[in-house]
């Protein structure tokens, strides 16, 4: 434990929020990219030891959230399907689809499966060879690796019971498109470190150097996120526009190299629709040509979706950064953990479930 | 736990089964109460062949049920027997009770093999020699391949209300103090590294335990709580929020005095789960006036099963029916029930 309370260290907190304080003369907007970030700043309260001119908005970095709606009925139609076993993350099953989530499905009796990995899914493909089983690939760069793996190791093992429905996201383009969206707040990025842990900080200078926008790549922790919030105002007080790595603990230049490799090896870049936020092109991963045999879309056809979205829902909004959960008319009255309205209540990583969670119904 | 061994020359085959007969009340099912279940339970069962049992209680009563579905029936710390004894002892002890008597109830999946049944039930007949219960009557039903995972248990237990004054979330007002049994988190999360293999699983045993040691005690101290709640599924983030809107008072709870030992700790981390919301069976908060604390302490540090007991909070009038944890930096945040199921996190 020593290691993690080294950064949650109550007296160092305070200096750093002194030192932002002193660096601090005009009114700053910063957004934190990941959701993980959005849920460590509510949890430890870091937005309200900040001065008053330093605002914190909430990134598009929730995988669960921005993964689209027909997506979800994608993976519903074939965990309804006889034969098929859908595999996926836990977080996944409470995601509203058009109609039900994945929970409703499995109550339905489809065959839903929480898994921890991807190679659990790979596990299930070998022992029930007379089912086809779809492992639901979603996530950003951080999560892309492992899933590439469980594709190349079934295609090594020519496995043709296993397949994957994937709806991968990638971080720059995202950025990019937040930052030429009109009405742009954003003024600064704290960069999520653990995407940076596998991608390196490499991809991020064109977009600092291009939108004269500072990037510092920023850790979990309660200290990793005050120190990336101070080196960003000091580089807009000071006029800079950099990447700089606040979390080099973990991240280094290159990022991690192998990683890479694997996430080349299968999947090429495609243009991808982000729930709330719309279609962005490059955005994303999709199986390359050489793993194709191994997607769930080709294998179970055209799957009926309706891709509707409840109309209340400032879902976008908010994954935009353009509002906050608590502005919401609906925040805590009609939308709540146990009736979402829309995602970002839901997942674990979700702004709006983040403010519910900490700071009550009244956010 | 205990190996289980049997006292006498094995009454069943190697590798038997449950049989729908097992539960048909022939002779196949007299010959399971015979031959494994009384036998297994020993001391801990009344010598009773009858429709029910019957016995005197002097004074008021407290009467609990729950039923155990726990998957699997076996992990580090316990099983569904010692989950089924403890968790209805532990639901008397709440009300302020000493536990006497507990009925049990099985419902048995055809097929399971009746070398598991044994072994819970000697896992039964520890835990309620432990607890100082009897085991006064019980039912065996079967169930048809499919219909149930492995087996269930019910327990309902009667106990003789031995404190002194009424104990109820009602009872709770401001200015009392939140005292914790010990770490919490261990239960959920041993269950779960069980259930789905991740390789930490013998780092972290189940809390499963009776409380009948330290609530005793407080009880026969003179010491009147004015609410204890077990600690099981929602963990302390649900019964206290449960009782905070029950009376009707606010709850601050202080984050670095809650007990959490370092592999649940790092077990949630990974997980993305918050050891507030982690299920238990074997902890309990107690919400006494602030005079009583530091006896109450010290009786619960005096007990193996409360050793790392702590005052971790106060009530307060207002907000009502809110609780509220002040974090590490300083700043507080609300604490809420669980919504839904707990799901681990993608990334």
């Amino acid at each position: 434990m020593k290691f993690r309370d080294e950064y949650r260290d109550p007296e160092a907190a305070s200096r750093l929020a002194a030192a932002i304080a002193r660096t601090v003369t005009r009114d700053w907007t910063l957004m934190e990219i990941c959701g993980g970030q959005t849920h460590a700043i509510l949890r430890y309260g870091i937005d309200e030891l900040l001065p008053a001119r330093v605002s914190l908005i909430h990134g598009p970095g929730c995988p669960v959230c921005v993964t689209p709606v027909e997506y979800i009925d994608k993976a519903i139609a074939i965990a309804l399907t006889p034969g098929a076993v859908l595999c996926s993350f836990g977080d996944m099953l409470r995601v509203p689809g058009s109609r039900e989530d994945l929970f409703a499905a499995k109550a339905k009796g489809g065959d839903v499966r929480i898994v921890y990995s991807p190679l659990d899914a790979l596990a299930i493909a070998r022992t029930e060879p007379a089912r086809q089983v779809v492992f639901f690939a979603v996530g950003f760069e951080t999560t892309a690796p492992a899933n590439a793996m469980a594709a190349f190791r079934a295609k090594q093992e020519g496995l043709k019971n296993f397949s994957m429905l994937v709806s991968h996201v990638l971080v720059p383009p995202a950025m990019e498109a937040l930052l030429a969206a009109p009405g742009n707040r954003v003024q600064g990025f704290l960069a999520a470190g653990h995407v940076c842990t596998i991608m390196g900080t490499r991809e991020y200078e064109p977009i600092a150097v291009h939108h004269r926008v500072p990037i510092v790549v920023t850790g979990f922790e309660p200290l990793d996120i005050l120190e990336g919030v101070y080196l960003c105002v000091k580089q807009l007080e000071e006029g800079r526009a950099e990447v700089e790595n606040q979390y080099s603990r973990s991240v280094r230049a290159e990022g991690n190299v192998a990683a890479q490799r694997i996430m080349r090896e299968v999947f090429e870049i495609t243009p991808r629709r982000w729930r709330g936020i719309g279609d962005i092109a490059a955005s994303g991963f999709g199986l390359s040509e050489a793993y194709r045999d191994f997607d769930a879309e080709r294998r179970f056809g055209a799957v009926a979706h309706d891709g509707m979205e409840n109309n209340e829902c400032i879902a976008g909004l908010v994954l935009r950064g353009e509002k906050k959960p608590p502005e919401c008319p609906a925040f805590g009255t009609r939308c709540t953990p146990e009736h979402p309205l829309g995602v970002t209540m839901v997942s674990s990583e979700g702004a709006c479930a983040a403010y519910h969670r900490y700071r009550g119904a009244r956010g | 736990m205990t190996e289980f061994s049997l006292s006498c020359p094995a009454p069943f085959g190697e590798g038997e089964t449950v049989k729908l007969a097992h539960g048909g009340g022939g002779r196949a099912m007299a010959r399971l109460l015979e031959t494994l279940i009384r036998p297994g339970f020993g001391d801990a069962a009344l010598a009773l062949q009858h429709d029910g049992a019957v016995f005197d209680i002097d004074g008021p009563v407290a009467f609990t049920t729950d039923s155990y579905v726990v998957k699997p029936l076996f992990f580090p710390g316990g099983d569904i027997g010692t989950l089924a004894i403890n968790g209805t002892v532990n639901d008397l002890l709440m009300c302020g009770a000493r536990p006497l008597y507990l009925s049990v109830g099985f419902i048995l999946e055809e097929g399971l093999p009746l070398a598991t049944l044994a072994r819970v039930v000697a896992s039964m007949r520890d835990a309620a020699l432990a607890a100082g219960v009897k085991l006064a009557t019980g039912d065996t039903k079967v169930v048809d391949r499919g219909k149930a995972d492995g087996l269930f248990v019910n327990t309902a237990g009667i106990g003789h209300v031995i404190a002194p004054e009424p104990i109820a979330p009602d009872q709770v007002r401001a200015g009392d103090t939140v005292i914790l049994s010990g770490d919490i988190g261990r239960h959920g999360v041993a269950v779960m590294a069980a259930r789905e293999g991740f390789g930490f699983e013998s780092a972290i045993a189940s809390d499963c335990a009776p409380l009948t040691g330290p609530v005793l005690e407080m009880l026969e101290a003179g010491i009147a709580p004015h609410c204890l709640r077990d600690l099981t599924r929602g963990g302390l983030a649900s019964a206290t929020v449960e009782i905070a809107e029950a009376a009707g008072v606010a709850v601050a709870l202080d984050e670095a005095a809650i007990p959490v030992s370092e592999a649940v700790a790092s077990a949630c981390e990974v997980l993305g789960f918050d050891p507030l919301h982690v299920a238990n069976e074997g902890r309990f908060v107690a919400f006494v006036a602030p005079e009583d604390a530091e006896k109450t302490l010290q009786i619960l540090r005096s007990h193996p099963v409360s050793a790392n007991a702590a005052l971790i909070g106060e009530v307060r009038a207002a907000p009502a029916g809110q609780v509220s944890c002040r974090g590490r930096l300083g700043v507080a945040r609300v604490v809420d029930m669980l919504s839904g199921e707990q799901l681990p996190r993608i990334c």
